[in-house]
């Protein structure tokens, strides 16, 4: 029998993220531009968890003001956040709605300017926390559904 | 510098101001009539338009000033692909002021973070007209003398027609504001008009399909068109064109202080018998829009008399 254990090694300075809903870590990844860092990741899929069944866990080995986390609240706000500073949790960050969302989903109304304008950052609004409704900056054209 | 991209963009208090300066640009014309002189508006209309490109030109000439544009994409860089920023830093070179209207939904937006000089969103796809709103306001502020406490009958096409719904957002900011939303089954306003704006605010509203059944109730009547080009098949734009006409017999059970407006241009919404009504305010609805963009510019270009 194999035993279902893995593992990572502590991290000097960065972070974990914790709670990641299975299978989502590499969304995160990219949504974080993660490819585009020459920094050290793990990136643990399915691991056991008492409260979600299986949970993705992420270790990020970087600078703590090296990356904007604030992203995050809108991929999935249950995300745990520990920043690790030698060695140790130094902090935990809670997730809010972010006000402002930008380049990380796209706007499908098909009569927005932002379907036609070369180099045209796509900009999200949080319209209404309650209702979480995020609408482009430029069609007003609500948010539908969830990141891919 | 300050742009005009929504109605909401001014508070009660400064649209106050703006329409108090329209009003007096009405009574005293000559006063304004070199307000603007040396200063060029740019009227930038990637689609054709007449009552909204006219009325800014007429208005930027009213006070002195002069005009420049184009009037279709096609004549414009826009058909060599340029785009909505180049275009803007460009005539931020030449002209003090600006109202663009564009297709796209968003383009006045992506202007005024480009621009050198104020920008006036004069309509922009399905998404907003800000000054026809801000005509309406004017409107019904000079024929009723009031903006609050009414019975207002919106007409026809509620579910595309951007009008309403800018002035539905517009009036609900003052107190004492009814509804009674007029419209086929088909073209009811749109559910989040109705939840997040009527609803979250108890504005008090109705919905009824025939036009009589409101007339007697209503301060004032706001008519809409049709608009063909929002339907896909052409069966259903010929089923509902013709849904509402409102003619002279109709009139008769309005009351007497009842103004009818309509954005305009009309086609068959309105009978041509209704013209003659002095209840008819169309056509001073027209008239007041020169007035307004006049206070506009000379607020945005902040120049005072």
């Amino acid at each position: 029998m194999v035993k279902n254990t893995l593992n990572v090694g502590r991290i000097e300075e960065g972070f974990v993220l914790d709670h990641i809903q299975a299978g989502r870590s590499m969304d995160i990844y990219q949504y974080l531009h993660l490819d585009k860092l020459d920094c050290c990741v793990a990136i643990i899929k399915n691991a056991k968890s008492s409260k979600m069944g299986k949970k993705d866990i992420m270790k990020i080995e970087c600078p703590i003001d090296f990356i904007d986390l604030d992203v995050l609240g809108f991929i999935d706000h249950n995300i745990t956040i520990n920043i690790i500073k030698d060695s140790e949790i130094v902090d935990k960050k809670s997730l809010h709605l972010p006000h402002e969302i930008k380049n990380i989903i796209r706007c499908k109304n098909p009569r927005c300017i932002t379907s036609i304008e070369q180099g045209l950052d796509q900009i999200f609004v949080l319209t209404d926390s309650e209702k979480k409704t995020y609408r482009c900056k430029y069609c007003e054209e609500k948010y539908h559904g969830r990141l891919k | 510098m300050r742009h005009l991209m929504s109605p909401l963009d001014f508070s009660v208090e400064e649209l106050d101001r703006l329409m108090d300066l329209a009003v007096d640009i009405e009574s005293n014309r000559a006063k304004y009539a070199h307000a603007c002189e040396g200063k060029k508006l740019a009227t930038l209309f990637y689609e054709p338009s007449t009552r909204t490109r006219l009325s800014h030109e007429a208005a930027m000439l009213n006070l002195g000033g002069s005009v420049m544009g184009f009037s279709t994409a096609e004549s414009s860089s826009a058909s060599k692909g340029e785009s909505v920023s180049d275009t803007i830093r460009t005539v931020s070179c030449y002209a003090d002021i600006c109202a663009m209207r564009h297709p796209k939904e968003g383009a006045p937006m992506v202007a005024c973070q480009h621009s050198s000089i104020p920008v006036i969103n004069a309509g922009d796809g399905g998404h907003q007209h800000p000054t026809q709103t801000l005509t309406d306001l004017l409107t019904i502020r000079s024929l009723k003398g009031r903006l609050n406490d009414m019975t207002i009958g919106l007409c026809g096409d509620l579910k595309f027609g951007r009008t309403v719904h800018s002035l539905i957002h517009a009036l609900v900011r003052y107190p004492g504001i009814r509804f009674i939303l007029i419209s086929p089954e088909e073209l009811r306003l749109p559910g989040y008009i109705r939840f997040d704006v009527l609803d979250k605010g108890n504005i008090p509203y109705k919905e009824v399909v025939r036009l009589e059944d409101a007339m007697p109730k209503l301060d004032l009547l706001y008519m809409t068109r049709v608009q063909k080009e929002r339907f896909f098949n052409e069966e259903d734009y010929v089923r509902m064109k013709d849904f509402y006409i409102l003619d002279a017999k109709k009139m008769e059970l309005a009351p007497e202080d009842m103004y009818v407006l309509h954005p305009l241009p009309r086609v068959n919404e309105i009978s041509v018998d209704v013209d003659d009504d002095p209840r008819a305010a169309y056509f001073k609805q027209t008239q007041y829009g020169v007035y307004i963009r006049m206070a506009l510019i000379l607020t945005l270009l902040n120049i005072e008399v």
